[in-house]
């Protein structure tokens, strides 16, 4: 977006849009730059300031999306970066913009009043009149304008109207340099206080403005004491004025708050036209169904069978058309290339194989993005919130969390990136630390595999689809008790509470919901689909190498008896004892006694160890592994269950295909998510937790299966 | 009462503000403050959050996490 200057650049000026959290600033932000940014129909989606640029006249104007607040006082690490950009000495940013929710006015014109203090031109962008015109009321902008002593534009951002006349007026007010002045209407005793306390620094020679020596009366915590901390003589000075206005029991904040909300509440009477509702809008009808006690869960229950229910009925021909694209690619290739057969294996079976192994979940990643960008714009994700606050609150989460949560059912990366939303460091950790715990669509492969083989034979297809369900509930139940324990013993800093506003319902603009799919795929495949097409090209390295001594393979396949041969053919033989001498095979052997306690064999043991940088790999890995021949399910499954110990025993007895599966669905086997958790929490420390706790999780359930699995006879 | 004691529906008035926790500092941010008269619009399915109608807006909490609010049933 940024445009180079091109020759003299007459103007140019930094502008930051302001406003509390779903005042329609990334709308404004958006019309006024004509960035894609998406509009968030929930609060926390301008989570990093968003820059843009635009023109007006002779003036480039660089544009800064500051993200939501309540107040210039922080309580987050969001607010205090947030806030950091507007409160400050700088001369960036040369004006403000200032998002005004028009259908929540007097709040909104709380932070106003605290903005305005920072001595900066402004001017006031008025959104959601539409929604106050469908309140029977309506905003007298001249009036307001007046009150607030700075330009007010009416923005209807989406449709266009008034952008050029909010372009205007920036230009005019950096050309101008005012600042609002609005007259709060401190209590006497308070202005009287601070005018005293003027005079006092006066004498001793230190300027000291009226606002600075009010904010240090009212604040407990003002960088202006602190300042003179080391000046017994005027923090006395300051000490007896804040004794004169609070005396024993009164308290700076609540005395600020009570005048500026007096002040706000003045000027919403008098600017806001219009009778009001007649009747309860939609949105409170809807919400009657929606977030009633009994109705409200049973419709969110529902919303979320649908949800999981459609992800698999309508991405499994699209994954098959996949994979059948990639056999096909993989197969024409195979046939052109001539040369080294190991080349030619690197790039059918490393690296078209790896990217296969990428696209096939793009189809599960769509549709389920579809569905949270969809409710979220709605506005229903909100509700989803409030609904499941209470569940997930009482281990330390809380309602907001429900959105990442749900996003790793997809893929844990996109949900560890989500979990920005949380509203404070400790709990976005708690959310990004037990996203990979979520069943994401990787390890639904094994799911099939195993189910496939040991319940749907014995227990026919209806068992085996709720196993199916069952095995997605694993890794929530065992969230839970994890946060509880980071809570208690691991994370620290400050909890923030709970706080939500639910936004109006509306039909979702599907422009949105296009460039949330987009933009998680993006992530997806830049993220994690770079970790996987490289793992795999290191898991085939490491199965092929070394490449096996085919004529001694050949030697001891004749000493073989003819049972055998009539069985596996020579070239099978080759390639298994191939794997089995190969890197990964050998390492598979060494850690057999470690898996044994789980009841997995080497074969097992080298499939998960395969899998450990990204699990989806582990079907073919076992493919190759257990010699099905073909790679595919079918073949697999009938090895698999075919599979014996050496001493004739069967190797997928139920506790140890329970035992595999759990194993999966709680180990940390995707490098991609590790270097996702990197990234967001900027430290090697958190990928080495979470790594560690799910693995040794996943290891000590698989043996605990085994163990009551012995004990029960099975 | 407390805000535990609120049901759906009942309209209060804060009558003091506690200054215990930081949080009632962003309370009184949100429009909270002594005299502020609220009513409670949604009750969540386990009894918490609830959403309260103030100042012209709606904003959900916990119970628990506002116990530093005193308030009054209004009729």
């Amino acid at each position: 977006m940024t445009e180079p200057g091109r020759g003299s650049a007459p103007h140019r000026s930094t502008v930051a849009l302001v406003g509390n959290p779903n005042a329609g600033k990334t709308s404004v932000f958006n019309g006024l730059t004509g960035a894609r940014q998406k509009v968030g129909n929930y609060p926390g989606v301008t989570v990093e300031a968003a820059e843009g640029t635009f023109r007006v006249g002779d003036l480039t104007v660089r544009l800064i999306d500051v993200p939501g607040l309540y107040s210039l006082n922080p309580v987050s690490a969001d607010e205090a970066v947030a806030s950091g950009l507007v409160n400050t000495d700088d001369d960036e940013p040369h004006a403000l913009i200032y998002a005004v929710d028009a259908s929540n006015l007097e709040r909104n014109l709380f932070l106003f009043s605290q903005v305005a203090e920072t001595d900066r031109p402004m001017v006031v962008a008025l959104t959601m009149t539409d929604l106050l015109a469908r309140q029977n009321r309506r905003v007298d902008t001249d009036r307001l304008a007046g009150m607030l002593g700075c330009p007010v534009v009416p923005v209807v951002a989406h449709k266009g109207i008034g952008v050029p006349e909010l372009k205007e007026a920036v230009a005019q007010a950096v050309e101008e340099g005012e600042s609002p002045s609005i007259d709060v209407g401190f209590p006497p005793i308070v202005i009287q206080a601070a005018q005293g306390l003027v005079e006092r620094f006066s004498r001793a020679g230190v300027e000291l403005s009226p606002r600075e020596a009010r904010c240090v009366i009212l604040e407990e915590h003002c960088t202006t004491y602190d300042r003179f901390i080391d000046t017994p003589e005027l923090r006395q000075a300051i000490d007896d004025a804040r004794e004169g206005v609070l005396g024993a029991h009164g308290h700076g904040r609540t005395i600020d708050a009570q005048a500026r909300y007096a002040w706000a509440a003045r000027v919403t009477r008098q600017c806001v036209v219009g009778d009001g509702p007649q009747r309860p809008s939609r949105t409170e009808a809807i919400d009657r169904v929606l977030t009633h006690r009994v109705w409200g869960l049973f419709v969110f229950v529902g919303i979320m069978y649908l949800v999981f229910q459609s992800i698999y009925t309508l991405a499994k021909p699209l994954m098959a058309l996949i994979q059948a694209g990639v056999g096909v690619t993989s197969d024409l290739v195979s046939r052109s290339m001539t040369g080294s057969p190991v080349l030619k294996s690197l790039v059918v079976d490393g690296v078209i194989n790896g990217v296969g192994s990428v696209l096939v979940f793009l189809p599960q990643i769509m549709i389920l993005f579809f569905f949270i960008a969809f409710l979220e714009g709605t506005g229903y994700l909100a509700r989803a919130a409030f609904l499941m606050d209470k569940l997930l609150g009482w281990c330390g989460l809380n309602g907001r969390a429900f959105i990442p949560l749900l996003s790793s059912f997809a893929c844990a990366v996109p949900g560890i990136m989500a979990a920005r939303v949380m509203p404070d460091e400790r709990s976005r950790l708690a959310t990004v630390m037990v996203a990979p715990l979520m069943s994401c669509s990787a390890r639904l492969p094994v799911y099939v595999l195993v189910i496939g083989v040991f319940i749907e034979p014995q227990f026919g297809p209806a068992v085996a689809g709720l196993a199916l369900f069952a095995m997605h509930f694993v890794g929530l139940a065992v969230a839970i008790p994890v946060v509880w324990v980071l809570n208690k013993g691991v994370l620290k800093g400050r909890r923030l509470p709970f706080m939500l506003e639910l936004p109006k319902y509306q039909w979702p603009k599907w422009k949105d919901v296009w460039i949330t799919i987009f933009s998680r795929v993006k992530v997806f495949v830049s993220t994690a689909g770079t970790v996987i097409v490289a793992m795999s090209i290191l898991i085939w390295a490491a199965t092929t190498f070394p490449l096996g001594d085919d004529a001694r393979y050949a030697r001891e396949y004749a000493a073989r008896p003819a049972s055998y041969q009539s069985e596996v053919s020579l070239e099978k033989f080759q390639k298994r004892r191939q794997r089995e001498d190969s890197v990964l095979g050998r390492f598979g052997r060494t850690l057999e006694p470690v898996f044994a306690p789980a009841g997995f064999d080497w074969r097992l043991t080298t499939a998960i160890l395969a899998a450990f940088p990204a699990r989806e790999v582990v079907v073919p890995a076992m493919g190759i592994i257990f010699e099905s021949g073909e790679e595919d399910e079918k073949g697999l499954a009938g090895a698999l269950q075919k599979a014996t110990w050496p001493d004739g025993r069967k190797l997928m007895t139920r506790s140890t295909s329970i035992g595999l599966m759990v194993f999966f669905a709680l180990c940390c086997q995707c490098m991609a998510t590790l270097a996702a958790i990197r990234r967001e929490t900027n430290s090697w420390k958190w990928p080495v937790v979470a790594f560690t706790y799910m693995t040794v999780l996943a290891y000590v359930a698989a043996v605990a299966i085994q163990v009551v699995g012995r004990m029960v006879g099975q | 009462m407390s805000f535990t004691d609120l049901r759906l529906g009942m309209k209060a008035r804060v009558v003091q503000v506690e200054k215990t926790a930081s949080f009632c500092d962003r309370l009184l941010e949100l429009g909270l403050l002594p005299g502020t008269e609220f009513t409670v619009t949604k009750v969540a399915p386990f009894g918490d959050p609830i959403e309260i109608d103030l100042r012209g807006y709606k904003l959900c909490l916990r119970r628990a996490e506002c116990c530093c609010l005193r308030v009054e049933t209004v009729s």
